[in-house]
Protein backbone atom coordinates (compact mmCIF):
# COMPACT_ATOMS: atom_id res chain seq x y z
CA UNK A 1 0.00 0.00 0.00
CA UNK A 2 2.80 2.43 -1.35
CA UNK A 3 1.57 6.21 -0.91
CA UNK A 4 2.82 9.11 -2.56
CA UNK A 5 5.36 11.58 -0.92
CA UNK A 6 3.19 14.63 -0.65
CA UNK A 7 0.45 11.96 0.93
CA UNK A 8 2.75 10.95 3.36
CA UNK A 9 3.67 14.41 3.93
CA UNK A 10 -0.05 15.51 4.48
CA UNK A 11 -0.21 12.59 7.52
CA UNK A 12 3.15 13.15 8.76
CA UNK A 13 1.88 16.81 9.10
CA UNK A 14 -1.24 16.04 10.86
CA UNK A 15 0.49 13.68 13.30
CA UNK A 16 3.03 16.19 14.12
CA UNK A 17 0.19 18.64 14.68
CA UNK A 18 -1.72 16.17 16.96
CA UNK A 19 0.93 15.77 19.27
CA UNK A 20 2.61 18.91 19.31
CA UNK A 21 -0.16 21.37 18.24
CA UNK A 22 2.46 22.41 15.17
CA UNK A 23 0.63 23.99 12.20
CA UNK A 24 -0.25 21.72 9.58
CA UNK A 25 1.25 24.11 6.82
CA UNK A 26 4.39 24.77 9.08
CA UNK A 27 5.56 21.26 8.39
CA UNK A 28 7.40 21.56 5.68
CA UNK A 29 10.40 19.18 3.83
CA UNK A 30 12.95 21.22 4.38
CA UNK A 31 12.16 21.60 8.51
CA UNK A 32 14.38 19.75 10.63
CA UNK A 33 12.38 18.66 13.92
CA UNK A 34 14.65 19.50 16.67
CA UNK A 35 15.58 22.69 15.02
CA UNK A 36 12.98 24.27 13.27
CA UNK A 37 10.18 22.53 14.89
CA UNK A 38 11.53 22.39 17.80
CA UNK A 39 10.12 18.87 18.90
CA UNK A 40 11.75 17.17 22.26
CA UNK A 41 12.61 13.42 22.11
CA UNK A 42 9.55 11.95 24.08
CA UNK A 43 7.09 13.77 20.91
CA UNK A 44 9.40 12.62 18.69
CA UNK A 45 8.92 8.85 20.11
CA UNK A 46 5.36 9.71 20.35
CA UNK A 47 5.35 11.08 16.53
CA UNK A 48 7.81 7.96 15.47
CA UNK A 49 4.95 4.79 17.20
CA UNK A 50 2.03 7.18 15.46
CA UNK A 51 3.80 7.33 12.15
CA UNK A 52 4.67 3.76 12.32
CA UNK A 53 0.85 2.79 13.20
CA UNK A 54 -0.53 5.06 10.38
CA UNK A 55 1.85 4.27 7.36
CA UNK A 56 1.91 0.44 8.56
CA UNK A 57 6.33 0.72 8.86
CA UNK A 58 8.77 0.00 11.40
CA UNK A 59 11.17 2.63 11.94
CA UNK A 60 14.21 1.41 14.33
CA UNK A 61 15.11 3.45 17.33
CA UNK A 62 18.33 3.43 15.86
CA UNK A 63 17.09 5.04 12.52
CA UNK A 64 15.33 7.92 13.97
CA UNK A 65 18.62 10.01 14.81
CA UNK A 66 19.25 9.68 11.11
CA UNK A 67 15.54 11.31 10.17
CA UNK A 68 16.43 15.06 10.67
CA UNK A 69 14.30 16.79 8.54
CA UNK A 70 10.75 16.38 7.53
CA UNK A 71 12.28 14.92 4.14
CA UNK A 72 13.92 12.46 5.53
CA UNK A 73 11.28 11.00 7.65
CA UNK A 74 8.85 11.11 4.47
CA UNK A 75 11.75 9.56 2.54
CA UNK A 76 12.13 6.69 4.75
CA UNK A 77 8.46 5.96 5.31
CA UNK A 78 8.05 6.24 1.53
CA UNK A 79 10.95 3.30 0.95
CA UNK A 80 9.85 1.58 3.85
CA UNK A 81 6.47 1.13 2.09
CA UNK A 82 7.69 -0.10 -1.50
CA UNK B 1 -3.95 -24.71 30.11
CA UNK B 2 -2.02 -21.54 30.54
CA UNK B 3 0.06 -20.57 33.63
CA UNK B 4 -2.13 -17.95 33.80
CA UNK B 5 -5.73 -18.74 33.20
CA UNK B 6 -8.45 -16.51 35.31
CA UNK B 7 -5.24 -14.33 36.49
CA UNK B 8 -4.94 -10.74 36.45
CA UNK B 9 -1.46 -9.24 36.14
CA UNK B 10 -0.73 -5.49 36.25
CA UNK B 11 2.38 -4.75 34.62
CA UNK B 12 4.43 -1.41 34.51
CA UNK B 13 7.22 0.10 32.59
CA UNK B 14 5.86 -0.31 28.78
CA UNK B 15 7.18 2.09 26.98
CA UNK B 16 7.72 0.61 23.19
CA UNK B 17 8.02 -2.91 21.84
CA UNK B 18 11.46 -2.93 22.89
CA UNK B 19 10.41 -2.73 26.96
CA UNK B 20 11.53 -5.60 28.56
CA UNK B 21 7.70 -5.37 30.21
CA UNK B 22 6.32 -5.17 26.80
CA UNK B 23 7.72 -9.35 26.05
CA UNK B 24 6.34 -9.49 30.10
CA UNK B 25 2.90 -8.89 29.04
CA UNK B 26 3.15 -10.69 25.71
CA UNK B 27 4.01 -13.88 27.43
CA UNK B 28 1.58 -13.07 29.99
CA UNK B 29 -1.23 -13.03 28.04
CA UNK B 30 -0.33 -15.84 25.57
CA UNK B 31 -0.34 -17.93 28.97
CA UNK B 32 -3.94 -16.78 29.81
CA UNK B 33 -3.47 -13.59 31.61
CA UNK B 34 -5.61 -10.66 31.84
CA UNK B 35 -3.01 -7.65 31.84
CA UNK B 36 -3.52 -4.34 32.81
CA UNK B 37 -0.96 -1.42 32.06
CA UNK B 38 0.45 1.55 33.90
CA UNK B 39 1.83 4.46 32.09
CA UNK B 40 2.16 7.99 32.93
CA UNK B 41 2.06 11.74 31.60
CA UNK B 42 3.14 11.94 28.56
CA UNK B 43 4.43 8.67 28.07
CA UNK B 44 0.49 7.60 28.23
CA UNK B 45 0.06 8.17 24.30
CA UNK B 46 3.19 6.24 23.58
CA UNK B 47 2.26 3.26 25.89
CA UNK B 48 -1.24 3.13 24.47
CA UNK B 49 -0.37 2.71 20.60
CA UNK B 50 2.12 0.01 21.61
CA UNK B 51 -0.50 -1.38 23.72
CA UNK B 52 -2.95 -2.38 20.31
CA UNK B 53 0.97 -4.42 19.42
CA UNK B 54 0.00 -7.21 22.21
CA UNK B 55 -2.30 -10.21 21.48
CA UNK B 56 -4.98 -8.68 23.43
CA UNK B 57 -5.00 -4.45 23.55
CA UNK B 58 -4.88 -4.22 27.78
CA UNK B 59 -6.17 -1.45 29.82
CA UNK B 60 -3.85 1.37 30.79
CA UNK B 61 -4.54 3.31 34.14
CA UNK B 62 -1.82 6.09 35.06
CA UNK B 63 0.90 5.65 37.13
CA UNK B 64 3.51 7.97 38.27
CA UNK B 65 5.45 6.77 40.82
CA UNK B 66 6.63 9.69 42.07
CA UNK B 67 3.13 10.96 42.71
CA UNK B 68 2.00 10.03 45.85
CA UNK B 69 -1.70 10.61 44.64
CA UNK B 70 -1.23 8.28 41.70
CA UNK B 71 0.01 5.61 44.36
CA UNK B 72 -2.79 6.49 46.98
CA UNK B 73 -5.69 6.01 43.89
CA UNK B 74 -4.36 2.93 42.03
CA UNK B 75 -6.24 0.26 44.42
CA UNK B 76 -9.48 2.13 43.87
CA UNK B 77 -8.85 3.40 40.01
CA UNK B 78 -8.38 -0.73 39.53
CA UNK B 79 -11.32 -2.00 41.01
CA UNK B 80 -13.14 -0.34 37.93
CA UNK B 81 -11.27 -3.16 35.46
CA UNK B 82 -10.82 -5.91 38.23
CA UNK B 83 -11.94 -7.60 41.32
CA UNK B 84 -7.90 -8.68 42.34
CA UNK B 85 -4.72 -8.88 41.23
CA UNK B 86 -2.46 -12.00 41.01
CA UNK B 87 1.09 -10.20 39.90
CA UNK B 88 2.59 -6.78 39.88
CA UNK B 89 5.48 -6.59 37.55
CA UNK B 90 7.64 -3.64 38.56
CA UNK B 91 9.40 -2.76 35.42
CA UNK B 92 10.43 1.30 36.27
CA UNK B 93 13.69 2.87 36.35
CA UNK B 94 15.10 6.46 35.55
CA UNK B 95 18.00 8.58 36.98
CA UNK B 96 18.42 12.15 35.74
CA UNK B 97 21.85 12.29 33.47
CA UNK B 98 23.66 14.19 36.23
CA UNK B 99 23.25 10.78 38.21
CA UNK B 100 25.83 9.11 35.62
CA UNK B 101 28.48 10.92 36.38
CA UNK B 102 29.20 9.69 39.92
CA UNK B 103 31.73 11.93 42.01
CA UNK B 104 29.52 15.13 40.74
CA UNK B 105 26.16 14.28 41.17
CA UNK B 106 24.02 16.07 43.11
CA UNK B 107 21.76 14.69 45.99
CA UNK B 108 18.74 16.14 44.41
CA UNK B 109 19.60 13.90 40.98
CA UNK B 110 20.65 11.08 43.28
CA UNK B 111 17.39 11.63 45.59
CA UNK B 112 15.32 11.28 41.74
CA UNK B 113 17.03 7.87 41.19
CA UNK B 114 16.64 6.46 44.29
CA UNK B 115 12.82 7.74 44.72
CA UNK B 116 11.39 6.58 41.36
CA UNK B 117 14.03 3.36 40.85
CA UNK B 118 14.28 2.09 44.37
CA UNK B 119 11.43 3.45 46.90
CA UNK B 120 9.09 2.74 44.07
CA UNK B 121 9.35 -1.04 44.63
CA UNK B 122 7.85 -0.16 48.09
CA UNK B 123 5.54 2.11 47.13
CA UNK B 124 4.08 0.02 44.09
CA UNK B 125 3.71 -2.63 46.63
CA UNK B 126 1.53 -1.37 49.03
CA UNK B 127 -0.28 0.63 46.50
CA UNK B 128 -1.45 -2.67 45.06
CA UNK B 129 -1.64 -4.62 48.31
CA UNK B 130 -5.53 -4.23 49.07
CA UNK B 131 -6.41 -5.90 45.55
CA UNK B 132 -3.43 -8.64 45.96
CA UNK B 133 -4.50 -12.30 46.41
CA UNK B 134 -2.96 -14.51 48.51
CA UNK B 135 -0.18 -16.47 46.68
CA UNK B 136 0.45 -13.87 44.38
CA UNK B 137 3.62 -12.40 43.30
CA UNK B 138 5.31 -8.90 42.61
CA UNK B 139 8.46 -9.15 40.49
CA UNK B 140 11.21 -6.35 39.59
CA UNK B 141 14.04 -5.85 37.01
CA UNK B 142 17.96 -5.19 38.71
CA UNK B 143 20.94 -4.61 37.62
CA UNK B 144 23.14 -7.05 39.74
CA UNK B 145 24.24 -3.89 41.71
CA UNK B 146 26.51 -5.94 44.07
CA UNK B 147 29.38 -4.33 41.68
CA UNK B 148 30.58 -0.93 40.80
CA UNK B 149 30.23 -0.94 37.30
CA UNK B 150 31.30 1.74 34.38
CA UNK B 151 28.63 4.53 33.36
CA UNK B 152 26.42 3.35 35.67
CA UNK B 153 26.83 4.94 38.76
CA UNK B 154 24.37 6.33 41.19
CA UNK B 155 21.87 4.46 39.18
CA UNK B 156 23.88 1.82 40.44
CA UNK B 157 23.28 2.98 43.78
CA UNK B 158 19.58 2.64 43.25
CA UNK B 159 19.85 -0.57 42.04
CA UNK B 160 21.51 -1.75 45.33
CA UNK B 161 18.71 0.16 46.96
CA UNK B 162 16.09 -1.59 45.18
CA UNK B 163 17.51 -4.99 45.88
CA UNK B 164 17.81 -4.41 49.44
CA UNK B 165 13.63 -3.23 49.37
CA UNK B 166 13.37 -6.17 47.59
CA UNK B 167 13.88 -8.11 50.54
CA UNK B 168 12.33 -5.83 52.96
CA UNK B 169 8.86 -6.64 50.66
CA UNK B 170 9.60 -10.51 51.05
CA UNK B 171 9.73 -9.93 54.82
CA UNK B 172 6.91 -8.07 55.63
CA UNK B 173 4.37 -9.51 52.46
CA UNK B 174 5.37 -12.96 53.20
CA UNK B 175 2.80 -13.78 55.93
CA UNK B 176 0.28 -12.29 53.53
CA UNK B 177 1.36 -15.06 51.19
CA UNK B 178 2.96 -12.64 48.71
CA UNK B 179 6.32 -13.32 47.28
CA UNK B 180 8.88 -10.46 45.76
CA UNK B 181 11.22 -11.43 43.42
CA UNK B 182 13.85 -9.71 40.93
CA UNK B 183 15.10 -10.25 37.94
CA UNK B 184 18.90 -9.80 37.74
CA UNK B 185 19.17 -9.21 33.47
CA UNK B 186 22.12 -8.52 31.51
CA UNK B 187 21.99 -5.58 29.08
CA UNK B 188 19.23 -4.89 27.06
CA UNK B 189 18.86 -2.34 24.15
CA UNK B 190 15.75 -0.63 25.37
CA UNK B 191 14.79 3.33 25.45
CA UNK B 192 15.86 3.15 29.46
CA UNK B 193 19.30 1.80 29.08
CA UNK B 194 20.10 3.89 25.66
CA UNK B 195 19.53 6.55 27.74
CA UNK B 196 22.44 5.88 29.67
CA UNK B 197 24.95 7.84 27.90
CA UNK B 198 28.61 5.69 27.26
CA UNK B 199 25.87 2.04 27.53
CA UNK B 200 27.20 0.82 24.49
CA UNK B 201 30.14 -0.19 27.22
CA UNK B 202 28.49 -3.40 27.86
CA UNK B 203 27.40 -4.39 24.00
CA UNK B 204 29.96 -6.52 22.93
CA UNK B 205 31.40 -7.07 26.26
CA UNK B 206 28.96 -8.89 27.62
CA UNK B 207 28.40 -11.26 25.02
CA UNK B 208 32.32 -12.10 25.46
CA UNK B 209 32.04 -12.90 29.27
CA UNK B 210 28.98 -15.11 29.30
CA UNK B 211 29.34 -18.72 28.87
CA UNK B 212 25.74 -18.81 27.43
CA UNK B 213 26.83 -15.83 25.12
CA UNK B 214 24.35 -12.56 25.27
CA UNK B 215 22.06 -10.67 22.50
CA UNK B 216 21.54 -7.06 23.85
CA UNK B 217 18.70 -7.76 21.35
CA UNK B 218 16.66 -9.99 22.67
CA UNK B 219 14.72 -9.21 25.87
CA UNK B 220 12.80 -12.49 25.68
CA UNK B 221 15.48 -14.49 28.03
CA UNK B 222 14.62 -12.16 30.93
CA UNK B 223 11.14 -11.94 30.25
CA UNK B 224 10.35 -15.52 30.63
CA UNK B 225 12.15 -15.27 34.03
CA UNK B 226 9.86 -12.65 35.27
CA UNK B 227 6.69 -14.56 33.67
CA UNK B 228 8.10 -17.61 35.79
CA UNK B 229 8.65 -16.00 38.74
CA UNK B 230 4.90 -14.30 38.69
CA UNK B 231 3.22 -17.52 38.36
CA UNK B 232 2.91 -20.33 41.09
CA UNK B 233 6.15 -22.49 39.74
CA UNK B 234 7.96 -20.54 42.53
CA UNK B 235 5.98 -21.20 45.24
CA UNK B 236 8.13 -21.05 48.17
CA UNK B 237 10.56 -18.31 46.39
CA UNK B 238 10.81 -14.84 47.94
CA UNK B 239 13.05 -12.17 48.69
CA UNK B 240 15.26 -14.11 45.75
CA UNK B 241 17.41 -12.56 42.63
CA UNK B 242 17.59 -14.47 39.37
CA UNK B 243 20.32 -13.77 37.11
CA UNK B 244 19.47 -13.95 33.72
CA UNK B 245 22.54 -12.63 32.40
CA UNK B 246 24.18 -15.27 30.27
CA UNK B 247 26.09 -16.65 33.55
CA UNK B 248 28.38 -13.16 33.55
CA UNK B 249 27.34 -12.84 37.22
CA UNK B 250 29.22 -16.41 38.23
CA UNK B 251 32.43 -15.59 36.38
CA UNK B 252 35.69 -14.57 37.54
N1 LIG C 1 17.70 -2.60 29.64
C1 LIG C 1 18.63 -3.08 30.45
O1 LIG C 1 19.80 -3.24 30.06
C2 LIG C 1 18.26 -3.46 31.85
C3 LIG C 1 19.09 -4.34 32.57
C4 LIG C 1 18.74 -4.67 33.88
C5 LIG C 1 17.61 -4.11 34.45
N2 LIG C 1 16.83 -3.25 33.73
C6 LIG C 1 15.65 -2.67 34.38
O2 LIG C 1 14.49 -3.05 33.67
C7 LIG C 1 13.44 -2.13 34.00
C8 LIG C 1 12.70 -1.75 32.72
O3 LIG C 1 13.50 -0.98 31.87
P1 LIG C 1 13.65 -1.23 30.30
O4 LIG C 1 15.09 -1.55 30.08
O5 LIG C 1 12.60 -2.16 29.81
O6 LIG C 1 13.47 0.24 29.69
P2 LIG C 1 12.15 1.08 29.26
O7 LIG C 1 12.64 2.44 28.98
O8 LIG C 1 11.44 0.39 28.16
O9 LIG C 1 11.26 1.05 30.55
C9 LIG C 1 11.45 1.92 31.67
C10 LIG C 1 10.07 2.31 32.14
O10 LIG C 1 10.11 3.08 33.34
C11 LIG C 1 9.00 3.93 33.29
N3 LIG C 1 9.10 5.02 34.25
C12 LIG C 1 10.11 5.93 34.37
N4 LIG C 1 9.80 6.83 35.35
C13 LIG C 1 8.59 6.45 35.85
C14 LIG C 1 7.73 6.98 36.87
N5 LIG C 1 8.06 8.08 37.57
N6 LIG C 1 6.55 6.35 37.11
C15 LIG C 1 6.19 5.25 36.40
N7 LIG C 1 6.96 4.72 35.43
C16 LIG C 1 8.14 5.31 35.16
C17 LIG C 1 9.02 4.43 31.85
O11 LIG C 1 7.77 4.97 31.48
C18 LIG C 1 9.32 3.14 31.11
O12 LIG C 1 8.13 2.49 30.73
C19 LIG C 1 14.11 -0.97 34.74
O13 LIG C 1 13.95 -1.15 36.12
C20 LIG C 1 15.57 -1.16 34.36
O14 LIG C 1 16.44 -0.57 35.30
C21 LIG C 1 17.13 -2.92 32.44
Amino acid sequence: MAQSTDEILEGLAAIVNEETGIDIEAVEPDKSFTDDLDIDSLSMMTIVVNAEEKFGVRIPDDEVKNLKTVRNAVDFIAAAQS
Amino acid sequence: MGLFDGKTLLVTGVLMDTSIAFHVAKLAQQQGATVILTSFGRTMKITRTIAKRLPQTPTVVELDVSNPEDLDTLAERLREHTDGIDGVLHSIGFAPLGAFTFLEASWEDVATAMQVSAYSLKALAVAALPLMNPGGAIVGLTFDARYAWPVYDWMGVAKAAFEATNRYCARDLGPRGIRCNLVAAGPIRTTAAKSIPGFEVFETNWDERAPLGWDVNDPLPTAKACVALLSDWFPATTGEIVHVDGGVHAMG
